[in-house]
């Protein structure tokens, strides 16, 4: 694969060999990025005996049931609904007050402002892991632990790649609308809400996304903080998904994870070229 | 919002006459209104990060057990760090993941990237279609990894069976096969790496690569001499990413293997997880989260230093 990649060059033009040579190579790709989600989506249909068939069998029996038996046997329900309204809660609470600092960086001039946003850069840098053990114990004292509060109270100084992303944002966006909100009498608030949160919707959209992926998909925060089995979001029930039985279910095991990727990957094609987007500031311009 | 931000429409105030207030009363509402908005994030700066970081550097140098008060115990912590069988075992499983995790990431992720930027058709659908599987991750990507490397059932011993005729490795249960198993589960995490390359490519300027190709150029000697070069700013970026991502590995040994076997995949994230939240050796963790803080820090500026005579900054379309 490698030498044939890089053997696409060697014909200047897009002759009819090396055009070959490229759709061998995106059709053998597109095999080993699909194969293992097609394998994932055949076996969520079989029944167990089936899954562990020799050779296996592409083909299942289609057990729409084993998708509902998740909800029966474990409590994935509780589970789903967890992960809804925590990621909810956290992805609007981190892009709006991400939203609202981004806003003093970019538009706002004051002494220090610099090295604040220095700060905020360099906060970028600094692995979790230091500030986790600190982190806990606060929350430790105060009671909070086994609750989602430790997860969603941090949200409120936002987060620095977003400051980062929504500043850029901010900054492309012409001041002579300031004045003319100025002129009519407004102040910054009605500036912020009125004019560059409404004109910042694809940087927020961006923003909330990647936050999103984040925390529907993050482990150790809930692993750290909540220890009551009804408290668990997805990522932690399903985790733990294989304690309830005395062998590995993958039949069942493989729907509850298709169960867990659903709501990225609906969001995903809907919403696609945000999450390029996203993805490609983090990348050229971090 | 009962806070006065409006703006001084008194234009006279705001002209600077007086000597003694460098700052027209409207800049000093504008500076006003800065503190205002940035108060959250200020907030949740000393309380959730600058606090902590003091915290954890003190009780670094403790021993912690959340029952009873910190007792300092100096430079005990670090110290014992170099004697510790599990901090040794797990810096290697996790210098190891990243050997193989981080080329592998880079390579392939550039080489897809070429690939993808080839003029065809459906070149849309093959971009969502190699990106769409990087929408799986955290657990259910572990689970889904743990069963295609299944040993007794795994589809991919199967083929490697009946195509090849070999019997594959026993992948994540073998201490041989433990780490490059994890280094291959990357591949379905693949897509931002290709998707940030993609991006750089369709930056290029074209006229460069019509100028070589007018001296003769052919498309290997272009591949090193002009795309290399010119992406060599991301190809550090996406490096320093991949480093400091494999350092903090953590999930896929939690649900798939708990650190074994025979602790080969019990990596350094893992290792201080387990002290911090298993045994509560509170201080002990913090010595061991500096010292990961360090060794990030040491890597990217080694790279950053590496890279001093291998990027080129010349060519900028920002």
């Amino acid at each position: 694969m490698t030498t044939q990649t890089k053997k696409n060059y060697v014909h200047g033009e897009y002759s009819l060999f090396r055009k070959i040579i490229v759709y061998v190579l995106l059709i053998l790709g597109l095999a080993f990025f699909l194969l293992p989600v097609i394998w994932m989506l055949s076996t969520s249909l079989k029944t167990l005996p089936e899954s562990q068939a020799f050779p296996p069998k592409w083909i299942p029996s289609f057990q729409w049931h084993n998708f509902v038996d998740v909800f029966k046997e474990v409590n994935f329900g509780r589970f789903t609904w967890n992960s809804i309204w925590y990621t909810i809660v956290t992805v609007v609470s981190t892009t709006f007050f991400s939203a609202f600092a981004a806003f003093g960086f970019a538009r706002l001039r004051a002494r220090g402002r610099t090295v604040l946003f220095g700060i905020v850069l360099s906060t970028m840098m600094l692995p979790p892991q230091v500030t986790m053990i600190p982190q806990y114990l606060i929350f430790n004292k105060l009671g909070l632990v086994d609750s989602y509060w430790p997860l969603i109270i941090p949200t409120i100084g936002g987060s620095a790649f977003t400051i980062f992303l929504l500043r850029q944002f901010y900054m492309g966006i012409p001041k002579e609308l300031d004045e003319a909100v100025k002129i009519d009498g407004g102040g910054y608030f009605t500036i912020f809400f009125r004019i560059l949160l409404p004109l910042s919707m694809p940087g927020l959209a961006t923003a909330a996304i990647m936050e999103f992926m984040y925390r529907w998909n993050d482990l150790i925060g809930p692993l750290i903080y909540l220890s009551s089995p009804e408290k668990y979001p997805l990522a932690l029930g399903l985790a733990n998904f294989t304690a309830a039985f005395a062998q590995t279910p993958w039949n069942l095991l493989m729907a509850a994870s298709i169960i867990a990727i659903l709501p990225p990957l609906i969001l995903f094609f809907f919403a696609q070229k945000y999450f390029i987007r996203g993805i490609v500031i983090s990348g050229t311009k971090g | 919002m009962t806070l006065s931000l409006e703006h001084s429409v008194d234009t006279k105030k705001a002209l600077p006459t007086k000597k003694k207030s460098k700052r027209s009363p409207k800049a000093r509402q504008e500076e006003r209104a800065f503190w205002i908005f940035i108060l959250p994030w200020l907030i949740g700066l000393i309380c959730f990060t600058g606090g902590p970081i003091v915290a954890s550097l003190f009780l670094s140098f403790t021993d912690y057990n959340i029952v009873s008060s910190p007792v300092w115990v100096g430079l005990g912590n670090y110290i014992n760090l170099f004697t510790d069988f599990l901090v040794m075992k797990s810096l290697a499983a996790t210098a190891y993941y990243a050997l193989l995790a981080v080329p592998f990431t880079i390579i392939l992720g550039l080489l897809l990237a070429i690939l993808l930027n080839q003029k065809v058709k459906g070149q849309a659908f093959f971009r969502t279609a190699f990106y769409a599987p990087s929408i799986i991750a955290g657990v259910s990507v572990a689970f889904l990894w743990s069963w295609l490397l299944n040993p007794d059932f795994g589809v991919v011993n199967s083929l490697l069976k009946q195509v090849f005729g070999i019997d594959g490795p026993n992948w994540f249960n073998s201490t041989h096969w433990v780490i490059p198993s994890m280094a291959l589960m990357q591949l379905t995490a693949i897509g931002g790496t290709m998707v940030i390359f993609l991006a750089s490519l369709q930056q290029l300027p074209k006229e460069l690569y019509e100028a070589a190709s007018l001296d003769g150029a052919r498309g290997w000697a272009k591949f090193i001499h002009i795309t290399v070069p010119l992406i060599s700013p991301v190809i550090l970026f996406n490096t320093i990413i991949a480093i400091i991502s494999s350092f903090q590995v953590f999930t896929q040994a939690y649900v798939i293997t708990q650190g074994g076997p025979d602790w080969h995949s019990y990596f350094y994230v893992y290792y201080l997880f387990d002290t911090a939240f298993s045994q509560y050796r509170m201080g002990y963790a913090s010595a061991l989260a500096w010292v990961l803080f360090i060794i990030i820090f040491a890597l990217t500026m080694l790279s950053l230093w590496i890279s001093r005579r291998l990027v080129y900054y010349e060519y900028d379309n920002k």
